[in-house]
């Protein structure tokens, strides 16, 4: 009797406490400020924009739908060696490149334009990227992201038939780009192009080239993340020789940069090359290893901030 | 019906809350300074408590650079994860009668912050003044990333201080004032 007694008392004391605190509860909850605070927070009124879909302007080799931000001037280097398949001789491509210097700049939030030049044909390339719908949650949902994109590129190379003129050195390129950021992890992205190239080598060639992409990034860790991109051409349009470009990457972000590294089955680094120009033969070694490297500079401050 | 009239009023006229309180942080460091302000943060002053709290949505925070902010958002706060800082604590020595007398008064107040989904006890100085129908609150503290499991990786650790300079300035309404819809 002596030793339930006390395990008895504590019982009692347990479920007093359990009540006590039951009855306390609801008057605590009501003194607690912070409680208080949480309640009287309006719904969300504004839509909250889904921020950071993918790490940089790029993909791979393709554009994602992020634009820079208001005031933002990127410096964009792409490199692609030679193929992996060219042997020792060529020390596995690392002794050719084709290299694009790019400089891109953020007039606003939602528009951006961009200049370029490759060494493959001396393209010159300029572009235009509009964010047009964003992907938001809070009070007001939108599933996707869409940002619009266009390009032309000249090809520079000197040539002496009076007949190049400069509109037959034209190609130009258009993208919708609808992305999906599903998670803080996983963003997909559908790309349908259209490449509109001004001359082509015989009339059985298609002015247009229809393609259609898909892409999208795993994170793995906070500033690194695995990408792929894939560009499907539809048959009928699609020129003779001309392959699915297919790339894999892996993205390394540190403060003010984006390395960008990856495999791919095409050189060219503007739509035009990579999307119609594909030559490559992923699964037969034809393998272009890659970087892009992204350097970001404010040239105009965010509002707010400016002097 | 009139006492619990009566009551009620009482204790409103302690009450004073905002919805758009300004929080600001400094970080100054050799390399870059870093300067982020927000004007979303929701606070409420209950002067017959002494109790103050307050909540800071993470996102809402502006930086001058893009890239800082998404930074900020994605690498250090993981504001998906932990969308808000919070403040919970208490004003250890306020003198109510010159208070309402409108004189400006320093003050400490001792409670919780919560960033990063740390909690943390500390003693903040301020300042409060009562002008008609609002209260001014103001603070400046200092607090360590490091304290609140926000990791910097090595390259960048010259880049951003030790030590994060935390402003806040309030102007609190009479909740009386802002209940009336």
């Amino acid at each position: 009797m002596q030793t339930t007694f006390p395990h008895y008392r504590g019982r009692l004391a347990s479920f007093l406490v359990v009540l006590l605190s039951a009855w306390a509860a609801p008057a605590w909850a009501q003194d607690d400020l912070l409680g208080q605070l949480e309640n009287q927070k309006p719904a969300a009124t504004a839509p909250e924009p889904v921020a950071a879909t993918f790490k940089s302007t790029r993909l791979i080799s393709g554009h994602t739908i992020e634009t820079p931000g208001q005031g933002t001037l990127v410096f964009l280097i792409s490199h692609r060696f030679g193929t992996i398949n060219s042997g020792a001789y060529n020390f596995f491509g690392l002794d050719q490149a084709a290299l694009r210097l790019g400089l891109e700049y953020a007039v606003t939030d939602k528009l951006e334009v961009g200049i370029g030049r490759s060494n493959i044909e001396k393209t010159l390339d300029g572009f235009v990227k509009y964010r047009a719908i964003r992907q938001t949650t809070g009070s007001k949902v939108m599933p996707v992201s869409v940002t619009l994109f266009a390009n032309s590129a000249m090809n520079m190379l000197r040539d002496d038939r009076t007949w190049y003129t400069v509109p037959r050195r034209m190609t130009f390129s258009y993208q919708a780009l609808i992305a999906r950021k599903f998670s803080p992890n996983l963003s997909l992205q559908l790309m349908p192009t259209l490449i509109h190239r001004n001359l082509v080598q015989d009339n059985t060639q298609s002015n247009d080239v229809y393609a259609v992409g898909f892409g999208g990034r795993q994170k793995l860790t906070k500033r690194t993340s695995l990408n792929a991109e894939y560009f499907y051409l539809v048959p009928r349009t699609k020129p003779t020789g001309a392959r699915n470009a297919l790339a894999l990457g892996f993205d390394i972000e540190t403060g003010g940069h984006v390395f960008q590294l990856h495999l791919t089955n095409s050189q060219g680094m503007i739509e035009n090359h990579f999307v119609a120009n594909t030559r490559g033969d992923f699964f037969n070694g034809d393998i272009y290893f890659g970087f892009n490297v992204n350097r970001n500079f404010t040239v105009r401050a965010k509002q707010g901030f400016r002097k | 019906m009139l006492l619990v009239g009566g009551i009620t009023t009482s204790q409103a006229q302690g009450k004073y809350m905002t919805q758009k309180g300004v929080v600001s942080f400094f970080s100054s460091s050799i390399l870059e300074d870093i300067e982020a302000h927000t004007d979303q943060a929701a606070a409420v002053v209950d002067l017959q408590s002494q109790q103050i709290a307050f909540i800071i949505p993470i996102k809402s925070f502006q930086f001058k650079r893009t890239l800082m902010q998404e930074h900020f958002n994605e690498n250090y706060m993981e504001s998906d994860r932990l969308p808000k800082s919070t403040f919970k604590g208490k004003i250890l020595d306020l003198n109510a009668d010159a208070l309402a007398k409108g004189q400006s008064q320093r003050v400490t107040v001792e409670g919780d912050l919560t960033i990063h989904g740390v909690t943390k006890h500390l003693t903040v100085a301020g300042a409060l003044e009562q002008q008609k129908g609002t209260l001014l609150v103001n603070a400046y503290f200092s607090v360590a990333p490091a304290d609140y499991g926000i990791e910097v990786p090595l390259l960048v650790r010259e880049n951003i201080a030790k030590i994060v300079g935390i402003k806040v300035v309030l102007t609190c309404e009479a909740v009386s004032q802002l209940t009336v819809k």
